[in-house]
């Protein structure tokens, strides 16, 4: 509760709960306020400027903008949300395992985080689409790939940190198993900079799922990825600006709120990782 | 500050940089396996005769194991093959080299533009630390920063093109036409730095600050050398360090990032070519412009690397005689 | 007539919520071509004084004064005046040789930055002179190749001897020396000392060696303000104090003191002021060293006269001079 109330007293912090907050309550309950369906064609009234009846306008099959907008805020924290819970999983287990384990195939982990990360990161989502190939499903794995050393490096250093301390040691003498002392003092210890870190990590998959889905290899339309959206307004530039306007002010609204958050999270939660975050 | 020496050092850099780049081509590779169903029946459509299957595969070099596959690759990789265009047999390489400066034009412009907007204002920021310039600044920052390079490409495009009609909107410019080269170059260098202004002022204010607190600062300040001085010259040099190397990460980020300029402003490049090659699965394609990115990403982090020791006087002295600490 | 007098300077910080009172009450005066120690503990405030004066501390320091004049110029603490006397009147040799160099620039670019203020109108070529004059002067053998070498090429004497350069390169009317040989080994100290006490003799300078050392203080200083937790306890030239202390706490600080002159005595060791001093955001109401002091008594509770002793020099006790 005090991280909250440290938290709106930051520059940017009050904006950050605002967005965060707003885009929860809007992916939550879009099937309630969304005025229409975010299918429903109407290609009577295609690429209308905003009115009393479509509040953003229409798309070029006339669809309601501000109602596919708030499916996209849907699509954006799901997908992100389960990339997150992904690679967090996967990386903290292979992190940990890597620290524990013997040489070898702490190097041979270490190795494949090295190797994936010599990929600059969108060229890496690239290269998997290429073979995965677009859909939601495929999406969310691929990008869950691309973050799964991120987690995995910071669990591996913490809990190599942790592991030679002298509280472990002294556990280990006292004939305590691995698995307990790690169940015991390893995940309390690296919860937090991990929490921080998928907090900092949710606006980059935001962009790159957006990013995908703006070049047609992402989320498939029609379903409502902002990306999608985007795409279409680009496509329809020069008749209309309003899709490509608000669909771009949507994601700047959640990177932005989501990126502030992280950063007001570190800084509350842990100063210490202003360096290595 | 390091106990090795500085060649031991940089070989060992090297090394691991080769090494990333080898795994990275098995993991390319390797990925072109776990397409589902048979990639040359993928690629040629199901109406393919099993005759021409057979022979796609033994082209992309899917007959073989992996290892056989990675071999094979790096011996023609030696002889400049990087494989060949799946529909019309054109070699890899070529396509790659042609599409090459266009990408790379693109990113040292907009590196350039994100180093001469980015450094003036973190030294603005420094100066007067928690003031209403700073905090201002960092605003900006961090909205820069988030806000992604293809939303921004898609404004500009439609501000500055569309709607004001001052800047082209497709295409790299007639080829020996300079002018109009760069004026295309323009937006896309926009779009693609603001991100790295950001990230460039905020990063040099920190070590700035960091480097402004120490002592030998307060020496020059208790010697009445002007702040304006000392910023620019005595704690921008130190301060500059950790910059450095994030700028050769950027500049590997930047040639990925192209992608969605090329594809918005309709330019030729590295980015659109590999875009191209995906939407068509024309895989050996992909391969060859993933590989030279990726190279190009672990060379200029190296050269940061080294750059970074040749501004430090400690690290230059290590590096010409060559003995360690 | 005296080179610098400050009266009642007081410095504090504004924390979030809280501040923290530093310096309380402080007096200082420097005759031209004299020479005070500042002598106290690590947290009496003694480097917080030339930090002042030099208009040096952090900004939320504030900073005020009843009265301070230079020169015959009066001061304003407050609006942080004195930073104008900054490498043109007064110039500071630092406590660490190996930080207070920049390791990014040679010597000779450092030595000739630092001159501008007092020679403004001087070529780079005078100035990179008269540097490699006072490098070699200070006794850094071969100084115009030295010139162009940068700080980590240097041991931490040498280093010691160019921060001591900077200072004479300025020729300023004062000359502040915070702890400057207590971040060296002793045989390099004692090299150090031997460029000060040369520098004292040849230059009119005032100075101001601002030490714990009891012995530094005797050997470069003519008088000396003892310091505890921000007050001034005692002040007097340095024969007086060294050989007939009247405050409990200067007495304690000279116990401390190992005298290399004497023969080995197992218990010199061991002599340290018990106790530790007072958080400055909580400063006790009475006698600021009551807490650790071994002659206090009742009285201490209320804030110590300042007394005269027979020779006329001030200090601040409940106890009549012996």
């Amino acid at each position: 509760m005090t991280a909250l109330v440290d938290l709106s007293r930051r520059p940017g912090g009050t904006f950050a709960l605002f967005a965060v907050t707003l885009l929860c309550l809007v992916a939550i309950a879009a099937p309630v306020i969304a005025p229409y369906g975010p299918n429903a064609i109407a290609p009577a009234s295609r690429l209308m400027d905003p009115s009393l009846q479509h509040w953003l306008g229409t798309d070029h099959l006339g669809r309601d903008i501000l109602s596919r907008l708030i499916f996209g805020a849907r699509v954006a924290l799901g997908i992100s949300l389960s990339v997150i819970a992904i690679s967090l999983t996967a990386g903290v287990v292979l992190g940990i395992i890597s620290a524990l384990s013997p040489r070898a195939v702490d190097l041979v982990i270490v190795g494949i985080f090295d190797i994936v990360t010599s990929f600059p990161s969108i060229i890496l989502a690239l290269a998997l689409v290429a073979v995965l190939g677009p859909g939601l499903g495929n999406v969310v794995l691929l990008v869950s790939i691309v973050f799964i050393p991120h987690f995995g490096r910071v669990a591996r250093a913490q809990t190599i940190a942790i592991r030679n301390s002298p509280f472990i040691e002294a556990e280990k003498v006292l004939g305590a198993q691995t698995w307990r002392v790690i169940l015991h003092h390893v995940m309390p210890n690296i919860i937090g900079p991990i929490f921080v870190l998928a907090c900092m990590d949710i606006p980059v998959v935001i962009t790159i799922e957006a990013g995908l889905s703006f070049l047609g290899l992402g989320v498939r339309p029609p379903l409502a990825s902002w990306g999608n959206l985007l795409n279409d307004g680009y496509t329809y530039l020069d008749q209309s600006p309003w899709l490509a306007t608000f669909s771009g002010l949507s994601l700047i609204l959640a990177t932005l709120g989501f990126a502030l958050l992280g950063e007001a999270l570190r800084d509350t939660l842990d100063p210490k990782l202003r360096k290595t975050l | 500050m390091r106990s090795a020496s500085l060649q031991i050092h940089l070989a060992f850099k090297l090394a691991t940089a080769l090494l990333a780049v080898a795994g990275s081509v098995v993991l390319l590779l390797a990925l072109t396996r776990l397409i589902p169903g048979d990639p040359a029946t993928v690629i040629l459509g199901s109406r393919a005769t099993p005759e021409a299957v057979a022979a796609l595969n033994a082209r992309i070099g899917l007959d073989r194991s992996l290892v056989e596959q990675a071999f094979a690759f790096f011996g023609r990789l030696f002889s400049g093959d990087l494989g060949e265009d799946v529909f019309n047999g054109r070699p890899v390489l070529n396509l790659v080299l042609a599409a090459l400066p266009n990408t790379a034009a693109l990113a040292i412009s907009a590196m350039v533009t994100a180093v001469v907007l980015g450094v003036p204002l973190a030294l603005l920021s420094a100066r007067w630390p928690g003031g209403k310039v700073d905090r201002l600044i960092a605003f900006l920052s961090v909205g820069f920063i988030s806000t992604p390079s293809f939303v921004v490409s898609v404004f500009l495009l439609m501000v500055f093109s569309v709607t004001l009609r001052w800047f082209p909107v497709l295409g790299a410019g007639e080829s020996g036409d300079l002018a109009d080269q760069l004026w295309h170059l323009v937006l896309p260098t926009a779009a693609l730095a603001a991100g790295w202004v950001g990230y460039i002022a905020r990063l040099l204010r920190s070590s700035l600050l960091e480097v402004l607190s120490e002592s030998h600062i307060r020496t020059l300040r208790a010697y009445g050398v002007s702040e304006a001085k000392i910023l620019m010259k005595y704690a921008l040099k130190p301060a500059v360090l950790p910059t450095v190397a994030v700028l050769g990460m950027g500049f590997g980020e930047l040639l990925g990032g192209a992608v969605f300029a090329e594809v918005i402003f309709n330019r030729p490049g590295l980015g659109s070519l590999i875009y191209d090659a995906i939407r068509t699965r024309n895989y050996p394609v992909v391969q060859g412009g993933v590989f030279i990115i990726v190279l190009l990403y672990v060379l200029t982090n190296l050269i940061a690397d080294l750059s970074q020791s040749l501004i430090d006087p400690r690290e230059r002295a290590r590096l010409v005689s060559g003995r360690g600490q | 007539m005296t080179l610098l007098t400050i009266e009642n300077l007081n410095v504090s910080y504004r924390g979030s919520g809280r501040s923290a009172h530093i310096l309380d009450g402080v007096d200082i005066e420097i005759g031209h071509g004299q020479s005070v120690g500042l002598a106290g503990e690590s947290g009496s405030g003694k480097s917080t004084v030339a930090f002042a004066l030099l208009g040096l501390l952090a900004d939320n320091a504030e900073v005020s004064a009843a009265y301070a004049a230079f020169d015959g110029r009066t001061q304003d603490f407050a609006a942080r005046e004195t930073a104008s006397l900054r490498g043109a009147d007064i110039a500071m040799i630092f406590q660490d040789p190996m930080t207070a160099l920049n390791p990014m620039f040679t010597i000779g670019t450092q030595l000739v930055d630092i001159q501008r203020r007092r020679f403004q109108k001087a070529s780079r070529k005078a100035l990179w002179a008269r540097a490699e004059a006072v490098l070699a002067d200070v006794g850094v053998q071969d100084a115009a190749a030295r010139m162009h070498r940068y700080p980590h090429e240097f041991s931490g004497g040498m280093r010691q001897r160019v921060v001591i350069a900077m200072a004479l390169l300025v020729e300023p009317k004062l000359l502040i020396a915070d702890e400057p040989t207590t971040a060296l080994d002793a045989t390099i100290e004692a090299q150090v000392v031997d460029v000060l006490h040369r520098l004292r003799q040849r230059t009119s300078a005032s100075m101001l060696v601002v030490s714990h050392s009891m012995g530094l203080i005797a050997e470069l200083c003519d008088s000396v303000v003892v310091m505890y937790a921000g007050t001034v306890v005692e002040s007097g030239k340095v024969a007086d104090v060294l050989h007939r202390p009247r405050h409990p706490y200067t007495r304690a600080l000279l116990a401390c003191e190992i005298d290399p002159f004497a023969a080995f005595d197992p218990s010199q060791d061991l002599a340290t002021i018990p106790g530790n001093v007072p958080d400055p955001s909580r400063r006790p109401k009475g006698c600021i060293f009551a807490g650790r002091c071994p002659a206090r008594h009742d009285r201490c509770s209320e804030k110590p006269p300042q007394r005269h002793a027979g020779d006329g020099r001030p200090y601040a006790c409940w106890l009549e001079a012996a």
